[in-house]
């Protein structure tokens, strides 16, 4: 959670530094329910994700310098400067996207929870989405099919409260979205989002729910985003600086840090170590980052077709071509 | 050699595909003890089960989705869409997910999925149960989309369809399903490559292109330009996105003279880009500007009489080629 804190602070920074492109949307303030989330999920389990994705590669161990430098669009990024802030992946780790249409990873999700149902793994998908999301159809069509046909899945909403500037009660009929589960005879619940522990706690009962009953069920996890919607979004305009600055007093981190010194488990040193330990990492992201090379142009056709014969394909496609088809054919991996 | 119609040979390039993979599986609406909207899936439920031939409700983005994300597991999916037409529900899938997977996660995931789906029109079904839509997905890089006129192509196509790592837009049409052709299953296993057009007739007075049902109304256009003397050359694209335009140019070259005819609309159609290509390519070789078919530019009427005024139906065809043959100075 420190780590994912610190890297979306740098991240603002770098992007306002113009090192970073494109839409950037950060996660402080909802590091937990990423966090207590994700940590449980052993070596056979999948995980989707929305476009706010940065903490959730963090939080599945993917490298932060190779996550940074996705963002600055290098080719020793994550994607290989393909895909960018919202399009990360760990396809080692089982992290299988940060997706940019919301609520289009759900019905995928369910896909890949089919698989492994199809192939007799004993695994299960965690699908992470915003509250904006459970307004799509997407939305309540995965749930159906994962409904219908058993999958092992949880499907995660981190309601933050707002998609972009629109309140979940302006934009929901029924505002406690994990109701929402009861039309689909799915086990719904909602849990506190800043806690770290009760988000764990709940996802590890869920996946065990998933993987061994074949039950699958959706999970809110009530948070909130400090931050605007993305980092061109000041966050001001839609919402109080009051209603910020209590929910900053919620802060995830400190929370835990209260708990786990009063547990014992760590002491201030340990969390002044920490602290230490996460900024050297996320100082040293950002140097490899900057000093990553940028992909080169004869990349561009690159993976644009993944079948070894595609080039055969499109060689035939060539002749009297708009220019990109012909630079396309040549650069074509075979 | 037999002769199967175009639903057998699709049946039978499935059933052997099941066989051959055990990654491979059907999902749509009704395909399993309905036994398809059209029957292509007719009897497979029965012979593999619900594992390999999973009934779905209609929820085509769902579906579509679910597809995508098997696919990224490394399953192999044949999703059937009822009729194209249904596809729109379930674009964002195909366009915004199956399509952008490999390139934007850097190469490291791949989306191996066939989508079926049956275009076309002449069953009075009307707006919206009669379009042709491929060139949506052949517009779009990502996807491959192949379109088998004949028995053996829709066999040997979907064949090669399913064994793809990419998502492919295989894109039957309804009117094809009942028609007969010859099917040779002694010869290998019957696979033939994507990207592939074919010569269906040869001839050396004009190049007839098209694609899907019409390569059959173009036929029939051929045998009657001959009985005025012409010998009409017809090219089936057999695949929309890859193009193979080498075939299309060598016989440009060889006739001078070059009609498109599609069951689409012709405006950014199919027929527009083989024209741009054929132009771009062929300038100083031919007779006249390329002529192009599509249907009537209106979202497709249900009385019969205005059903067939829409249609790219033979006569149309036969005119286009007169009229370019004409101002060619031949006829």
């Amino acid at each position: 959670m420190v780590l994912i804190r610190r890297f979306e602070e740098r991240t603002e920074e770098q992007y306002t530094r113009a090192r970073i492109g494109g839409y950037c949307h950060l996660a402080i303030g909802e590091e937990a329910a990423t966090v207590g989330a994700v940590d449980p999920l052993g070596d056979h389990d999948y995980l989707f994700a929305s476009y706010r994705d940065h903490g959730t590669a963090l939080a599945v161990g993917s490298d932060p310098g190779a996550v940074m430098a996705e963002l600055f669009g290098k080719a020793a990024g994550v994607a290989g400067g393909y895909g960018g802030s919202m399009h990360l992946l760990d396809v080692e780790r089982r992290f299988l996207g940060g997706w940019g249409i919301v609520g289009g990873q759900l019905p995928i999700a369910a896909g890949a929870a089919l698989a492994l149902d199809y192939t007799g793994s004993d695994g299960a998908v965690l699908c992470q989405f915003g509250d904006g999301a459970t307004n799509t159809g997407a939305f309540h069509e995965a749930l159906n099919l994962a409904a219908v046909w058993n999958l092992p899945i949880i499907f995660q909403i981190t309601n933050n409260l707002y998609g972009m500037g629109t309140s979940v009660a302006m934009a929901s009929g029924e505002t406690e979205l994990w109701k929402r589960a009861a039309a689909y005879e799915m086990h719904g619940e909602r849990v506190d989002g800043n806690d770290v522990l009760a988000v764990h706690e709940a996802t590890t009962r869920l996946l065990t729910m998933a993987r061994r009953d074949r039950r699958p069920s959706l999970l809110e996890t009530c948070t909130y985003r400090w931050r605007g919607h993305s980092v061109a979004d000041a966050g001001k305009v839609y919402r109080s600086a009051d209603e910020i600055a209590e929910w900053r007093t919620r802060d995830p981190i400190a929370r835990f840090e209260h708990q786990a010194i009063e547990a014992g488990t760590l002491d201030v040193g340990d969390v002044s170590e920490l602290r230490r330990e996460v900024d050297a990492t996320v100082t040293e992201a950002i140097k490899f980052a900057a000093a990553a090379a940028t992909p080169t142009v004869a990349n561009l056709y690159d993976n644009v077709y993944g079948d070894p014969g595609t080039a055969a394909q499109f060689a035939r496609m060539d002749t009297a071509g708009p220019f990109g088809e012909r630079r396309e054919t040549r650069g074509w991996r075979t | 050699m037999a002769d199967v119609t175009y639903r057998e040979a699709l049946r039978l390039a499935l059933d052997e595909e099941l066989a051959r993979d055990p990654n491979v599986f059907l999902m749509g609406e009704e395909i399993g003890r309905f036994e398809g909207s059209y029957k292509v899936t007719a009897g497979l439920w029965k012979k593999w089960g619900p594992k390999r031939v999973r009934e779905t409700p209609i929820s085509e983005e769902g579906f579509v989705g679910a597809g995508v994300g098997a696919a990224m597991l490394g399953l192999r999916p044949v999703v059937e869409i009822m009729t194209v037409n249904f596809i729109l529900v379930a674009m964002d899938m195909v366009v915004n997910h199956a399509a952008k997977v490999s390139q934007m996660f850097g190469g490291k995931v791949k989306v191996p999925m066939v989508i079926r789906t049956p275009g076309g029109a002449g069953a009075q079904l009307t707006a919206q149960h009669s379009q042709s839509l491929e060139v949506f997905f052949a517009h779009t890089p990502g996807l491959k989309v192949v379109s088998p006129a004949s028995p053996a192509d829709a066999y040997g196509l979907l064949k090669s369809a399913i064994r793809d790592d990419d998502p492919v837009l295989f894109m039957e049409n309804l009117v094809l399903y009942n028609l007969t052709g010859p099917l040779d299953t002694t010869a290998g296993d019957g696979a033939i490559p994507i990207g592939v057009a074919k010569v269906v007739r040869e001839g050396g007075d004009i190049t007839i292109v098209s694609h899907s049902y019409t390569v059959r109304r173009c036929l029939t256009v051929a045998d009657r330009l001959a009985q005025s003397g012409i010998e009409a050359e017809v090219i089936d694209l057999r695949s929309l996105r890859p193009l193979d335009v080498d075939t299309v140019i060598e016989s440009v070259r060889k006739t001078s003279r070059c009609l498109v005819a599609e069951e689409g609309w012709a405006t950014f159609g199919i027929s527009a880009e083989i024209a741009a290509r054929v132009h771009r390519a062929c300038f100083d070789d031919l007779d006249a500007p390329v002529e192009r078919v599509g249907s009537a530019e209106v979202p497709m009427p249900y009385a019969k009489s205005l059903e067939l005024a829409a249609m790219p139906l033979e006569e149309k065809i036969e005119a286009a080629a007169r009229g370019l043959l004409a101002e060619c100075g031949v006829l």
